[in-house]
């Protein structure tokens, strides 16, 4: 075209020029581009710089992973059966799924096959709600038995079905019940406006919306249908509790606190008078003295509210013997009560240890626990806690990135219905799908290290 | 300097001067096309005054803690205006918050983003003969980021104030009082404005090069400034996740890096380091760059080693990622881990070695002509190489025992950070001042404000080494009577170097008002920016560039009448138009 | 279409890839899945991390090479793609290399009775404050 051109723009070889921009430029093509090509080129480059950074940024998560599964590889073993194979297996297949979807997607737009494009990614949509779905059910079960991170553990062995507590799977399902009704009345709204446009684009939408619920029937089903193998661990351990609940059932559910607080002041007692080398006790007494002595101790009830649970939360109080089961399950009983202030105290005093240079962590700790005891040791929330901590975090940030990802395609699929993409400009389409495919690639490594340890 | 005429048989080409309605800075009006502008160079002039405004702040809190430290028992904050402006701080809880903060501010709001963000935005498309960087949306975006991460930092010295210092360690973190979340969200995003910046500089570089500037005819500013981008895009994202999960241990308890909750403090260590090291170098790295140019163009010779300094860059870049546990090492790593990264540490002073090596080398024989820029350059030799060996100290295993979280740290990291990078920038600045904004300043002036930056940084940091080996620890508020002296001497370096910055920047305003209108090529420069006017027409180019060697100064002569550099070329025939229009269009286009 | 009119040469950059192509690649990945999770009943003891996770790289790979479009991309996205992967067994390997789970000696012992006994003191305070 230079020829053609020159003398068009002989003197000045200006891009910006407006009468030369529309032969110069066609309107999918940035100003400081000159071919298409280049523009393509620059894009998928910029996309896959991006998608370096997002591995990065995962990696982080992936790095703690192993670090705390060789840490305490019985821990990974032992709460990974509280998630739900068929759930995560049928996830991937989703995902799987909307990955070939995407894939389809682009070669749909460098075909300008714009009909099918727009099912495509619709269809690639509603597979992310599904996994969306899905999720909700796995989240709001774990939260309803107190699975969580660290320091919000408050799962009991004794009791895995506590009675109240909000609903969470409402809460979940409550913004994208809003984002269907209004994605239907801007349906109807567009219909009787006769906006053919907004209708185009409004009725996969409504698909996509209903699909979350469908997700979350699923989810249901997989996860009451049968009894899932995590049910058979919970139901263990209930039983394991309930035989010691009778002997105890007055420390563990008497009603005041106050009860509470004196069985752990037994406790210390026990666990002082066992251990045998002197200064340590002294310099136990230093710290823990208030709560040692049962008179003390009321006062320091008083002071303090509840002595107790400073001490069911703090990591020293995993060195106890390993072979009291009673007491471990004691504990957590009385855990679930009044965490904000125990982490406060416990906090506190952590860092009073730490002023003195303690190092809070022991490696005596682990080496004694074994896989047959996995079932009391793995439910202690700062250890148990960590695994669900890794989970969250990978899963929830895995999960953001797929409400991204709908964002985006949401925005992909409005312009596919107005036929922007062609065989010169299908970039947007294919850069959104490599993003589509990392997030499925990472699920790819997530699914087997979360749900699949034996 | 070479003076001279145009000799005969030879014509000059030169840009002459923008019209008002080219020139960048005023071919459009009002604050909001300010805004919302997408080019490169007002992007850039943004980040310019944003990281100013940064570092006057974070500067001003440096000045705090150098007068906090005049007495033993500390000075400044024990003032009773202090008690008056925060009744429910302690003299010595102040003094924790300013050091963070300076420390914060001055890492994440300038001195990241001083060179790359500002210096770089405006220059990689123009030394590329580019209309913009790749995508001018996204650079756009990634200064707002920047200013919404400062925002959050503003917050959190609004809320309660922040006392981890800037690396946010836990298990204090987790536990203080003060708005570890606010601080941490700001760095968290402001992570993400310079990955943007560094993905959007890739790609430039990758795909916008105009036909015939190969890799090897790029100018090294921009080698440097892709050895930067490629760590900010495979350093920055970790940062971003250890911060996350930071937040997340504070409000959630997740148990990863708190010991309270079994977690383990080494392992956040691990992780902010593996940033933050590379960090380092997205600091320095740039700077080396900048030198390069400097020394060339005012030594008016080719530079010494192309290839050495550009290898080197990337070398330093890749080999930053290796290095990180040296911050670690007193931390309770494992033995082999610690004499692995010591050994490590040494292979970085290699390239940078051949850095030093090779401006003195350009230097050697060259016209030095001692310009303020050239000033800040030698200058930036000189302190980089004494920051840059007492690293070493540092780096050995057995002196590290001695030396780490003292004063000797203290003045070794300021002097690669402020006598290398700050300087560089003054210096990149004060060379590409004529370029930005169109007018010179006054020499004078910027040479005494160099002599007094170079004197005051001298006398605030030399002092800290001999602290910091006589076993003073970094970050007291107060300190044993002993050290008194040496800490008096060093805050009234402070002083002086805080009057030579303010004296910089009054030159440069100064030369705003008064200054004289600067050619296209003031200095003599061979690489593409030089070639258009100054400042840049809103497309960069006119006409596209030729490109040529950035380094060949044997056909720029000194116009001494009109006291400027021009280009002169032998006289050609009457060109015939389509044959001159030939490269321009060539462009990409015909392979 | 504009773009017709307005680039008479054309630019094919566009690759499309075949739909059995594509098809396979989603089978292969589904069964593999299959296998991954039916593998996960039998007890392979200390290979069951090593087998899981050389399945998930299988399935990466497919992924990267077809659906990314990887097999038929710019050398230098490769490169891009691959180094992201150095850089993070770099990170993760440097930090296990650290971990207390592999090295017994945390704390460089130079004195014994100076570094170890601080640490064994607040240790055992810990445990009587625990129990």
């Amino acid at each position: 075209m230079a020829t053609t051109d020159a003398g068009h723009t002989s003197d000045v070889h200006v891009h910006e020029g407006h009468d030369s921009h529309d032969h110069d430029h066609p309107s999918y093509l940035a100003h400081h581009f000159d071919t298409p090509e280049q523009q393509f080129d620059s894009g998928k480059l910029g996309m896959w710089l991006f998608l370096v950074t997002e591995i990065l940024f995962f990696s982080g998560m992936f790095c703690a992973y192993a670090i705390f599964r060789a840490w305490r590889p019985e821990v990974f073993e032992g709460c990974s059966q509280f998630l739900n194979t068929k759930l995560g297996a049928i996830n991937t297949g989703v995902l799987l799924f909307s990955s070939f979807t995407m894939a389809w997607a682009v070669r749909c737009a460098q075909l300008e096959e714009h009909k099918k494009l727009a099912s495509l990614l619709a269809t690639t949509l509603c597979c992310a709600m599904v996994f969306l779905g899905v999720k909700a059910i796995e989240y709001s079960h774990k939260w309803h038995l107190g699975l969580l991170p660290a320091g919000l553990f408050t799962y009991d062995p004794a009791n895995p079905h506590p009675e109240g507590g909000p609903n969470y799977l409402a809460y979940i399902c409550a913004p994208f019940a809003v984002a269907t009704i209004g994605v239907v009345i801007w349906l109807v709204v567009a219909f009787i406006r006769d906006a053919k446009f907004q209708v185009a684009v409004a009725k996969p939408l409504v698909f996509v919306c209903l699909s979350f619920f469908g997700g979350v029937g699923l989810g249901m089903i997989l996860e009451s249908g049968e009894t899932p193998e995590h049910h058979g661990s919970d139901h263990v351990a209930a039983v394991h509790g309930d035989a010691e609940h009778g002997e105890h059932s007055g420390a563990e559910h008497g009603d005041a606190e106050h009860g509470d607080a004196e069985h752990g002041d037994a406790e210390h007692g026990d666990a002082e008078h066992s251990d045998t080398e002197d200064s340590e006790a002294e310099h136990g007494e230093g710290q823990q003295g208030d709560a040692t002595d049962p008179e003390a101790a009321d006062v320091a009830e008083v002071e303090s509210t509840d002595p107790q649970p400073v001490v069911l939360q703090d990591p020293g109080s995993m060195m106890r013997d390993e072979s009291d089961d009673l007491v471990v399950l004691e504990r957590l009983a009385s855990d679930a009560t009044n965490t904000g202030l125990q982490d406060e105290l416990s906090a506190r005093r952590a860092q009073s240890q730490l002023s003195e240079g303690a190092i809070t962590y022991d490696r005596t700790d682990d080496s004694s626990a074994t896989i047959a005891s996995t079932d009391d040791n793995v439910l202690r929330p700062s250890r148990a806690g960590v695994f669900f901590s890794i989970y969250y975090c990978m899963t929830g940030v895995h999960a953001i990135h797929i409400l991204a990802g709908v964002g985006v395609l949401i925005w992909l699929l409005v312009r596919a219905i107005r036929q922007d993409f062609n065989r010169n400009y299908f970039g947007p389409v294919d850069y959104v799908g490599l993003y589509w495919h990392l997030v499925d690639l990472i699920w790819i490594y997530l699914f087997p290290l979360m749900y699949l340890i034996r | 300097m070479s003076a001279g005429s145009v000799p005969s048989g030879y014509e000059v080409s030169d840009p002459g001067f923008p019209t008002k309605e080219e020139n960048y800075l005023t071919n459009s009006k009002g604050i909001l096309s300010w805004m919302f502008t997408l080019d490169h160079k007002r992007i850039g002039m943004m980040y310019l005054v944003g990281v100013s405004v940064a570092f006057l702040v974070a500067g001003l809190l440096a000045l705090g803690i150098r007068l906090h430290l005049l007495a033993p028992d500390g000075w400044l904050f024990n003032q009773s205006i202090f008690q008056w402006l925060a009744p429910e701080k302690a003299p010595n809880d102040i003094y924790n918050q300013v050091f963070t903060l300076h420390g914060a501010i001055m890492v994440f709001l300038f001195i990241i983003p001083s060179v790359p963000a500002a210096l770089g935005n405006f220059l990689v498309p123009v030394m590329l003969g580019a209309k913009d960087v790749a995508f001018p949306r996204l650079n756009l975006s990634s200064f707002y980021l920047w200013v919404a991460g400062a925002v959050f930092f503003v917050m959190a010295l609004l809320a309660s104030g922040l006392d981890t210092g800037w690396t946010f360690y836990t298990p204090y973190s987790t536990t203080t009082d003060s708005s570890v979340i606010l601080a941490t969200t700001g760095a968290f995003i402001l992570g993400f404005s310079s990955i943007f910046t560094g993905l959007n500089f890739i790609v430039t570089i990758n795909t916008m090069r105009p036909p015939g500037m190969t890799w090897f005819r790029m100018p090294l500013f921009l080698w440097a400034t892709y050895a930067t981008s490629i760590i900010q895009v495979l350093a920055t994202p970790v940062l971003g996740i250890t911060l996350l999960l930071l937040i997340a241990e504070r409000t959630m308890h997740i148990g990863i890096f708190d010991p309270e909750y079994n977690g383990d403090p080494v392992t956040f260590q691990h992780f902010f380091w593996f940033y933050s090291h590379p960090a380092v170098y997205i600091m320095i790295l740039p700077a080396f760059g900048i030198i390069s140019e400097l020394i060339s163009v005012h030594s008016h010779k080719r530079i010494f080693g192309y290839r050495f300094i550009a290898y080197s860059s990337i070398a330093i870049a890749l080999l930053g990622f290796l290095v990180w546990g040296h911050h670690m090492f007193t931390a309770g790593m494992s033995q082999m881990t610690t004499i692995i990264f010591s050994a490590l540490t040494f292979t970085v002073s290699v390239p940078s070695a051949i850095k030093v090596f090779n401006w003195l080398a350009t230097m050697w024989k060259g016209s030095i002509s001692l310009t303020t820029p050239m000033m800040y350059a030698i200058s930036f030799i000189f302190l980089f190489t004494i920051g840059g060996l007492t690293g070493l100290h540092l780096g050995t295993l057995a002196t590290d025992q001695h030396l780490h979280d003292t004063y000797f740290v203290v003045a070794h990291f300021h002097y690669v950070m402020v006598g290398g990078t700050l300087v560089a920038f003054l210096g990149g600045v004060f060379h590409w001042w004529p370029k930005m904004v169109g007018v010179m300043y006054s020499e004078l002036g910027g040479r005494i404000s160099a002599v007094l930056v170079f004197l005051g940084f001298n006398l605030t940091f030399l002092p800290q080494f001999v602290l910091g080996s006589r076993g003073m620890p970094r970050r007291y508020a107060t300190y044993d009577p002993e050290f008194q002296s040496l800490h008096a001497m060093s805050t009234y370096g402070a002083l002086l170097l805080g009057v030579g910055l303010f004296f910089a920047l009054g030159v440069l305003i100064h030369s705003l008002l008064r200054g004289k209108r600067a050619p296209a090529n003031p200095w003599g420069g061979a690489t593409l920016e030089w070639n258009c006017t100054s400042p840049p027409p809103f497309y960069n180019f006119d006409r596209a560039p030729v490109v040529g060697d950035p380094y060949e100064f044997g056909d720029i002569v000194w116009d001494s009448v009109q006291e400027r550099y021009v280009k002169i070329e032998p006289k050609r025939e009457v060109v015939p138009e389509t044959p001159a229009e030939q490269p321009a269009h060539a462009g990409g286009k015909d392979e | 279409m504009s773009a017709h009119e307005n680039s008479p040469e054309g630019y094919d950059f566009a690759h499309p890839l075949p739909l059995p192509l594509l098809f396979g690649v989603f089978l292969i990945l589904v069964l593999l899945t299959i296998i991954t999770v039916a593998q996960a009943s039998f007890d392979l003891g200390s290979f069951d991390v090593l087998i899981v996770m050389a399945i998930a790289t299988i399935k990466g790979l497919l992924v990267a090479a077809f659906f990314m479009h990887l097999a038929f991309d710019k050398p230098f996205n490769i490169l891009c793609f691959v180094s992201s992967f150095v850089f993070v067994g770099l990170f993760i390997m440097f930090t296990l290399f650290d971990n207390r789970a592999t090295n017994q000696d945390d704390i460089p012992v130079m004195d014994d009775a100076v570094v170890t006994a601080p640490a064994e003191t607040t240790s055992a305070a810990m445990t009587t404050a625990g129990t």
